[in-house]
Order: C-alpha cells, then sequence, then structure tokens
C-alpha cells in the first residue's frame, strides 16, 4: 500500500493542489454547461439575474466569514444577525430608508464587536463565542418584532431588493462591489497581511508585535456587519421583515461556499473570488436540483456531500 | 475571599477550582430554592415530575455530547439524528417494539460511524464533518417524510408507548432510563481503559497516540456512541408524543452543548464531567420552566435567556481558569 502510493503521489499531490485552486471555477462551469444543455429556460438574461440575486446574500455573509475563518476563526451567529437586521427595518423605515439601514448595519457591527471582544480579549473559543449570539441574537430579534412578520410597503427600500442600476441589479451590484473591497483589503492593506498572519500562526504574530487582538475583533465587526447588510437586503427582496425565517442556516451556506471557494479552516489564507464562486456554486447547485424536480431532502444531502468532498480535498493539500 | 492566608494565592486558585467544577451545582440549589419560594405552582409534585421528565430527552443526547467533547471533539449532526431517530422510531413502532427501538438505534449508530471514521482516519474537523451530517440527516428524514409532510402515528394500543408515557412510582420511564445511561456512562468514563483514553485524546492527542493508545478506534467509537445516544433520545420521545416529529432537534445541538459547558466540560477537550452534565440540563430545564410560571414573559426570552446563559458561564470559566493558572 504505502509503497503503491508513494510512487504516485507526486501525480496526486499535483492534481489535488489543482483542484483546491481551481476547483470550484471547474465546478461552476461544468454545472453550467450542464444547465445550459439539460435545463429548459435556463440560458435566459432573466434566469442569470436570478441566479445571480439569489447568490448575492450568501456571497456578502461568506466574504465576512472568509476573512473570519483566515483568521483561523469561525462566525456561527451570522444568521442570527441578519434576524437581528431584519427585526429592527420596519422600527425604522419611518424615519426613511437610510435610517433604517444605517440602524441594522450598526446592530451588525455590534454584534460583531461583542463576539470579537469575547474572541480577542477574553480568550474564548470562536465556536463558542458566537454559539451564544446564535442562540441568543435569534430570540432577541423575535423578542424586537413581538415574534410578527411585518409587511414592508416604502418603495425606496424596497427598490434595493427589486430594483436595477444601468441594467444590473441593487443587489447583484452591492455584491460584487463589497467582494472587490475584500478581495482589496485581503491583497493591498496591511490589515490584510496582518489577518493572514495572525490566521497563520498567532503565536508567531504576538510575538512578532502584530495588533493581534484588533485584527481579531475588526474581523468579527466585518463578518457582523456584512451580515447585517444580507439581512437588510434580503428583507427589502422579500417586501417583508421576517426574523423567525430570515438567515436561517446561513452559518452552514457561508461557511461551505468559503470552504468550497478553497479556504482553509485552518486559518492563514483567504481566497475573495474563490468564496464569490463559492457562493455561485451553492445557488447553482440548488437551482439545478430545483429546475430538475428533485426534492429539498436532496438539495441537503448534496449540500452535505459538497462539504465533505470540499473540506476532504483542502485537507490533502495542507497535510502534504 | 480577604487574602490573609499565608499561600493566599494557592488558596484563591484552588476556590476557583471547586467553582470552576461546582458552579452549576450552587446555582442550580439556589435557582431551586428561589423558585420553590417565588412561584406557587413551582414546588407541586406535579411541576417537578414534568420538570424532570422534559429534561430526560436533552439529558440522554448531551451524555453523549460530553463523550464526545471531553475528547477534544463536538458533534453538531446530534440535534438532527434525534429528529430522525424520532421518526424512526415512530415508522418502525407498526412492526412491534424491537424494530421500534432498534432501527432507529441502527440507522443513527451508522450516522454516528461515518462521522467518526472520517474524522478519525483522515483528520477533518469534527465541527464541519457532523455540519454536514447535521444536513444529511434532516434530508434523510424530509425524504422519508415526503418532505415532512406525512407524521408517522404510533398506533395507542402499541407497547412501545410506554418507553415514553410509563410511570413507576409515579415518575415517568424516560427518567429512569436516563438515570441508567447516565450511570454507565459515568463507569465507561471513570472505570475504563476506554474512558481513560477519551481523556488523553482530549488533553494531548499526540501524546496520547505516542503513548498507543488506540486514537482512531476511540474516536469512531466515540461518535457512534453520540449518534446511537440520540437516536434514542429520538426513540424516547416519539413513544412520549405518539409520533414521528419531523420539525423537532431544530437547534437541540447547540442545547446540548450549552448544557455540557455549564455543567463545567472544557470546550478545550481533557476534562469534564457526567454528574456536571446532569445538573446543566437540571438548570436549563428549570430556566425553562421559570420561564413559562412567570407566563407574561415572551416565550422568545427562552433563547436570549439560554443564550445569555451560555455566554455567563463560559466567561465565569474563562476567567476562573486564568485566575488558577495565575
Amino acid at each position: 500500500m504505502s509503497s503503491a502510493t508513494l510512487t504516485k503521489t507526486p501525480d496526486r499531490a499535483k492534481v489535488t493542489a489543482w483542484l483546491q485552486n481551481y476547483g470550484v471555477y471547474l465546478a461552476v462551469v461544468v454545472l453550467l454547461l450542464f444547465n445550459i444543455v439539460f435545463t429548459e429556460n435556463f440560458l435566459s438574461a432573466a434566469n442569470f439575474r436570478t441566479q445571480l440575486v439569489q447568490a448575492a446574500p450568501v456571497c456578502i455573509v461568506a466574504l465576512g466569514m472568509a476573512l473570519v475563518i483566515g483568521t483561523e476563526g469561525i462566525d456561527l451567529s451570522v444568521g442570527s444577525v441578519m434576524s437581528i437586521a431584519a427585526a429592527l427595518i420596519p422600527l425604522y423605515l419611518g424615519a426613511g430608508p437610510l435610517m433604517a439601514i444605517v440602524v441594522a448595519v450598526i446592530a451588525g457591527v455590534v454584534s460583531g464587536l461583542f463576539s470579537g471582544y469575547l474572541v480577542a480579549y477574553l480568550g474564548i473559543q470562536p465556536i463558542i463565542a458566537t454559539l451564544a449570539l446564535l442562540v441568543g441574537g435569534r430570540g432577541l430579534a423575535l423578542v424586537i418584532a413581538h415574534g410578527q412578520l411585518v409587511q414592508l410597503h416604502n418603495q425606496d427600500f424596497l427598490e434595493l431588493g427589486t430594483g436595477d442600476f444601468l441594467g444590473v441589479p441593487i443587489m447583484v451590484i452591492v455584491a460584487g462591489v463589497l467582494a472587490v473591497l475584500a478581495g482589496l483589503v485581503v491583497q493591498r492593506t496591511t490589515f490584510g497581511r496582518h489577518l493572514v498572519a495572525v490566521g497563520g500562526n498567532r503565536a508567531a504574530s504576538t510575538l512578532a508585535g502584530l495588533p493581534v487582538k484588533r485584527v481579531l475583533i475588526s474581523v468579527y465587526v466585518i463578518s457582523g456587519a456584512l451580515a447585517a447588510v444580507a439581512g437588510v437586503l434580503a428583507t427589502s427582496r422579500l417586501a417583508a421583515s421576517d426574523p423567525s425565517d430570515v438567515g436561517l442556516l446561513m452559518e452552514l451556506s457561508a461557511i461551505t461556499a468559503v470552504v468550497v471557494g478553497g479556504t482553509p479552516l485552518t486559518g492563514g489564507r483567504v481566497r475573495v473570488l474563490g468564496t464569490v464562486f463559492g457562493a455561485l456554486l451553492m445557488q447553482l447547485v440548488q437551482a439545478t436540483l430545483i429546475k430538475h424536480n428533485l426534492p429539498d431532502s436532496t438539495a441537503q444531502m448534496v449540500q452535505a456531500a459538497i462539504i465533505v468532498v470540499a473540506v476532504y480535498v483542502a485537507r490533502e493539500r495542507s497535510s502534504r | 475571599m480577604s487574602a490573609t492566608t499565608t499561600e493566599p494565592a494557592a488558596r484563591n486558585a484552588a476556590f476557583a477550582g471547586v467553582l470552576q467544577r461546582q458552579g452549576a451545582a450552587v446555582v442550580l440549589v439556589l435557582g431551586l430554592a428561589a423558585s420553590w419560594f417565588a412561584f406557587p405552582h413551582f414546588g407541586t409534585a406535579d411541576n417537578l415530575r414534568s420538570l424532570v421528565l422534559q429534561g430526560s430527552f436533552l439529558a440522554v443526547i448531551a451524555l453523549g455530547m460530553t463523550f464526545v467533547i471531553i475528547s477534544g471533539g463536538i458533534d453538531l449532526s446530534v440535534g438532527s439524528n434525534y429528529a430522525l431517530g424520532g421518526v424512526l422510531a415512530a415508522y418502525g413502532a407498526q412492526y412491534g417494539l424491537v424494530v421500534a427501538i432498534l432501527l432507529p438505534l441502527a440507522v443513527c449508530s451508522l450516522i454516528g460511524l461515518v462521522n467518526g471514521v472520517l474524522i478519525a482516519r483522515t483528520g477533518m474537523a469534527p465541527f464541519i464533518v457532523t455540519l454536514a451530517s447535521l444536513l444529511f440527516a434532516r434530508g434523510l428524514l424530509l425524504a422519508l417524510t415526503s418532505e415532512g409532510a406525512t407524521t408517522y402515528k404510533v398506533d395507542p394500543g402499541s407497547a412501545f408507548l410506554w418507553l415514553g408515557q410509563g410511570t413507576i412510582f409515579g415518575i415517568g420511564v424516560p427518567v429512569y432510563l436516563t438515570l441508567v445511561l447516565f450511570a454507565l456512562g459515568g463507569l465507561l468514563l471513570r472505570r475504563t481503559r476506554f474512558g481513560q483514553s477519551v481523556f488523553a485524546i482530549g488533553g494531548a492527542e499526540q501524546s496520547a497516540l505516542l503513548m498507543g493508545l488506540p486514537v482512531a478506534r476511540t474516536k469512531i467509537s466515540l461518535y457512534t456512541l453520540s449518534g446511537a445516544l440520540a437516536g434514542f433520545a429520538g426513540v424516547l420521545t416519539a413513544a412520549y408524543l405518539q409520533s414521528g416529529v419531523t420539525v423537532i432537534g431544530v437547534g437541540t445541538e447547540l442545547d446540548a452543548i450549552s448544557v455540557v459547558v455549564i455543567g463545567g466540560t472544557l470546550l478545550t477537550g481533557g476534562a469534564g464531567t457526567i454528574i456536571g452534565t446532569l445538573v446543566g440540563v437540571l438548570l436549563r430545564t428549570l430556566i425553562q420552566n421559570v420561564i413559562n410560571q412567570i407566563g407574561t414573559l415572551d416565550s422568545n426570552y427562552q433563547t436570549v435567556v439560554s443564550g445569555a446563559f451560555l455566554l455567563v458561564v463560559v466567561v465565569i470559566q474563562r476567567l476562573l481558569a486564568r485566575s488558577r493558572t495565575r
């Protein structure tokens, strides 16, 4: 067994490395081709619009998640932060859409500060620090909203989720701009370099005098703010504030998008473009299954399989 | 508390240690006493009976989670496994008592086994593997119930129902079963080589490997055990509710992790107790009960309080751990 695999190792390692770097793009292309050939009415501008718009919230949340995972952390609270943002919208929409959005995003920032403080200053494991907010956050959102779904009628606000700018859906533009910003932050800023260093080796970063705590707290704040933005967009698209449903299981989708996109869970590396394609892939998988009349249950099992395969491939790379 | 003894630091550290281990028990006793006086109905036999019965289902799940967390892992799939176990039990009940118990145990153990193999043999992170099986088990459950539209009802005359609804000396059968499982769990953890391996792996996996302990086999057994216990909790719930309810178990993994942590088991692994978990479950059930007693309180506060409580306990644990190492 060992001698046989030894001789094959270089090839296998090469394939795995290639898959880890480009697998997500390949998967998106393959799935697109499959749909273009086998799915009725797939190749239309309207359909591409729908796919992009539906992928936008996951993509936005996944960008923040990618930064958190880059520091070897995890943010389980994103779905609940979305619901808090959604619950706040109807309360402040009377003062104008901008006011409502600002309040929602501030709530996201505060949530992020909270998780970040626990992780960075108290040294609590990210999974537990954000678990508390996952459990309590949705309850808080439901308390704020009195457990009610509220229909929204403010046209200016609804424009966010349904409107266009130069023919491109506003939601897609927002996601695109945020993705570019995230890419620039990771590639071009000191903060980005610090982030990757902290995730790669926290002890060494501390010894090297990097602002480890500030970096850690910042990624959770960014993640919270982006989750709030996604909550605002999802609310606007739905034309209703539904804190009991918005962002449910979003932490799973976002983590999957990040991991599928080639960012290892062990930190030290962030792949922004991969994350965007990871979000697109998850959306395409779902759309493919729905368009071929496969039920929700199958979609969940397929998503489970994708997670396992993606993490398995990532593991080969990191353990090499 | 005033540091006047000859070795104040050591004394404080010892005190912190006791508090870290017994803090939940102290809070539980105080909470019980306060609730007893504050709410006229709290101390009634009926309420106390329902309190321990309600707690028993979560306790069975949390038992498996305690083992997994002591080994330094985590099992996010228990909520889905719990719901799946309940549906399979209710479905199996039409073929008799044995099928109703063994079918869910077999399927849920198998899911746990796959978790264990993936974690132990490939080195993938436990939380991502069990996250995937959370989705998978919920998907399987939906497929079995035609997307959640079918509810399997248990025939009212079925002997299976005794498991959930029967009583001995006025106390529900699930409570006794839970106590038996916890006693067995305690023996397994404290009196066997397997238990020693679990602590060793959670303390320092590399050392455990070098010591020649069966690390992979132990991990696989742990996740299988956790899956089986979650499935068994589903069996009890199905017998109690007379049907396989598809919507239960969402977020139960979080409840289970919370009570384990509240009970003093460290999430970093290597330390923890079974009794602590039992105390954690009672505390969680007490909080729920009190919120129900208040009545006027929005039921959504329940999750807010749970989240806040978990957080307070973790922060205190963390601060105490710091003061001990100082």
